[in-house]
């Protein structure tokens, strides 16, 4: 091996100073090396890993995922699930560029209201023909529409929770008002009266937080028989706001502008902002998501007493909600394990650990049967009773509700809530301009 | 005659108070979300429900901190967000330096047309180029990749770092480098010996500009990187917040005050070579 020529020695500094370039611009190159990226759906030796992408972010419910997901792990070592952490505020975002780039998680952890645009796009999997039997029985069919778009399963739905009043138990029982159960609830006209009957002095007998106004007025608004949203037979959606669909939103603004018995103050909150009123006894009944009790449990003041109540009835006591699912990427070359893994992490104690996790309700009926959903410890029970009035909320399968949401609804109901436009200005938006924004999506 | 010659230096003292006192309240406003989340990283869950909010937590607690490290990987995340910072602040200052001399030193048709385009490349929001820079990136292979998150930043913070130097550069008087030439030096050894000592300020300021830009950084990290194991901290961050915008507060607020930490004994340690002004006197007027 013929030895390099010996060459002159060059300057000390010239060779340093090159030196150090070559050490500065190799220096990112080697840093990073480690994180080129690799395709982990690949089989290695045999072995299946499935990537499954998680937005539990609740202590309990982190832990209980990450439980599920290492058990599976244990009892399957050739299809192996790395559970990857998401975010709710991102999720929506990073799917989108996820499924555009290839990149997606086989394993999707979402809302329904949230699959739309991704079952339509194709980039979700119609998993119809994957779903175990016991899976289809266990979760009734009001649940099941909610993951359906146009006859397909597109995700399978195992939380959900109800809208409930929680309410200053103390200030109830001094009002002498009904105590209502999921029985016997209250109707609209009984709980507008009973507001009247919890307003004295500083407290509102109501507070409603409505930063996100349209999900909570159309979910609520299925009790007396609202739709808005009317499919016709060839499949194109009109948007309509009829008598039965006025009645929940003119309660809400005349409970904000005419009886004066809800705090204005908290129309542009989130239900979080509203617990230090609620704890202070400024507002006797806030309506919020079941699973706000962990946060009231968490923060309320030693001794405050507080209750879960069904949200008040129309026609029904129906109530639409949009569960949390699970769903399979188009592109997983493994979906038959992808559902596998579903299939274990949805059994009933397993579902029940992941309702516990986050204070919501499973779908599945077998998990709703256990005792521990059904204590009246944090009025689990009374939110239990309310599971059979969940409905699909009617809105989620439409395409173009987000933008009729963000750009029509969010701020025609907050203007009309503020009393700043009447019904029929809200009316006019909703439906005139409504349908523009929903026609686009039609051609 | 002794009032007419108070009355100035009255005027003066009040002058200077009312500069002191609205200082203080700038700086008040400045300081009021980083003291606030730093009370609110160490009161526990009650206190932060409080309708009356203290300043002081009435029962400080380390339980958010201990919250905070159990539920997501911070120290991991913390040093992905060190190492595309670190590196891609290292490169921008390689890659601008010399392109900011040139800009500054040679004023032609070509370093004014560079200028202006610099300048306009800050007016691109993000959410345009995010589209078109993944799909780039996708076809280089370089999505989930370190290299491409570092590339972005590079790329993203090159304008203005490269706008911020060629000031510095213009600053540093053109007479120090002519005199060195008169004494016999070259190009490489004025630049070396006059000229880069007097940049240092700036180019410790642009650095730290641009580690800044990419510690905080937040949607190209989000968008570009899928690996767990690799993403920075503003993502972790966010995996503290729940649907419709409830957040687990307390460790959320210790996490964020983790992550401002760096930020801040940066520049501690630094802000004087910052306002140093080291070109003081270099030249004699």
């Amino acid at each position: 091996m013929p030895r390099p020529e010996p060459t002159a020695p060059r300057p000390r500094a010239r060779i340093h100073r090159r030196g150090l370039l070559a050490a500065a611009a190799a220096l990112p190159a080697a840093a990073l090396l480690p994180g080129c990226s690799d395709d982990d759906r690949r089989r290695t030796g045999g072995r299946i890993t499935l990537r499954f992408q998680s937005l539990a972010w609740q202590q309990d419910s982190v832990t209980a995922n990450r439980q599920l997901v290492a058990e599976w792990n244990r009892k399957h070592p050739d299809v192996q699930v790395r559970y990857v952490q998401g975010a709710w505020p991102t999720v929506h975002d990073q799917l989108l560029t996820s499924f555009e780039g290839g990149e997606a998680p086989d394993i999707i952890h979402d809302a329904s209201d949230d699959l739309a645009d991704f079952a339509y796009g194709g980039d979700l999997a119609d998993l119809t023909a994957l779903l175990p039997p016991r899976l289809k029985r266990d979760i009734p069919q009001q649940s099941w529409q909610t993951g359906t778009f146009d006859g397909r399963v597109y995700g399978i739905p195992f939380l959900q929770e109800p809208r409930v009043l929680i309410a200053n138990r103390t200030i109830l029982k001094r009002s002498g008002a009904r105590i209502p159960t999921p029985e016997h609830p209250w109707t609209w006209e009984e709980f507008e009266e009973t507001a009247k009957r919890l307003t004295r002095g500083g407290t509102y007998g109501v507070a409603w937080p409505l930063k996100e106004p349209v999900s909570a007025t159309l979910n609520l608004a299925l009790s007396t028989g609202s739709q808005v949203f009317h499919r016709h037979r060839d499949g194109k959606v009109e948007v309509r706001f009829d008598a039965v669909d006025q009645v929940v939103p003119r309660t809400i603004h005349d409970q904000l502008n005419v009886d004066r018995t809800a705090s204005r103050t908290t129309l542009g909150m989130g239900g979080s902002d509203t617990l230090p009123g609620f704890f202070a006894g400024r507002y006797a009944m806030v309506p919020l998501g079941f699973s706000y009790r962990q946060q009231i449990a968490q923060q309320a003041p030693k001794g405050f007493d507080w209750t879960v109540l069904p949200a008040p009835q129309g026609t029904g006591l129906d109530q639409g909600v949009s569960p949390q699912t699970l769903s399979v990427a188009a592109d997983c070359p493994h979906k038959e394990e992808a559902m596998a893994f579903i299939d274990f992490f949805l059994r009933p104690p397993n579902m029940v650990r992941l309702a516990l996790g986050d204070w919501m309700l499973p779908t599945g009926q077998e998990a709703l049967k256990d005792p521990a959903l059904r204590v009246a410890r944090y009025d689990w029970a009374a939110g239990t009773a309310l599971a059979g009035s969940l409905r699909s909320a009617p809105a989620q399968s439409v395409r173009g509700y987000p933008e009729w949401k963000d750009k029509i609804a969010t701020p025609g109901l907050q203007e009309y809530y503020s009393g700043a436009i009447d019904l029929d200005s809200l009316r006019k938006r909703l439906v005139r301009d409504g349908n523009l924004v929903l026609a686009r999506y039609q051609r | 005659m002794s009032q007419v010659s108070r009355r100035p230096a009255l005027k003066r003292t009040a002058g200077r108070t009312g500069q002191y006192a609205a200082l203080l309240c700038y700086l008040l406003f400045l300081a009021f979300p980083f003291l606030w989340l730093i009370s609110t990283a160490f009161k526990p869950p009650r206190e932060l429900a409080d309708i009356h909010p203290t300043w002081i937590p009435e029962a400080p607690t380390l339980e958010n901190f201990r919250q905070a490290f159990a539920q997501q990987p911070l120290l991991e995340a913390a040093g992905n967000s060190l190492l595309a910072a670190a590196i891609s602040a290292v490169t921008a200052i390689l890659l601008a330096t010399p392109m900011a001399y040139v800009l500054a030193r040679f004023r032609n048709r070509f370093s004014r047309a560079a200028t202006g385009w610099v300048v306009i490349s800050q007016a691109f929001p993000l959410v345009l180029v995010i589209i078109p820079l993944f799909l780039i990136l996708k076809g280089l292979q370089l999505i989930d990749s370190r290299i491409g998150l570092v590339m972005v930043y590079v790329v993203w913070s090159l304008p203005f770092a490269l706008w911020m130097l060629t000031g510095y550069v213009r600053a540093v008087p053109r007479e120090l480098e002519e005199a060195a030439a008169v004494d016999g030096a070259g190009r490489a050894r004025t630049l070396i010996s006059v000229t880069a000592p007097l940049l240092a300020p700036g180019i410790v300021a642009t650095a730290l500009f641009a580690f800044i830009t990419a510690w905080n950084e937040f949607f190209f990290a989000l968008v570009l990187l899928k690996s767990p194991e690799k993403q920075t901290l503003p993502v972790v961050l966010t995996h503290f917040l729940g649907a419709e915008g409830v957040a687990d507060l307390g460790p959320l607020a210790a996490a964020a005050l983790l992550a401002t930490l760096p930020s801040l004994l940066l520049f501690a340690v630094i802000q004087r070579r910052i306002t140093g002004g080291m070109l003081a006197g270099a030249v004699k007027s």
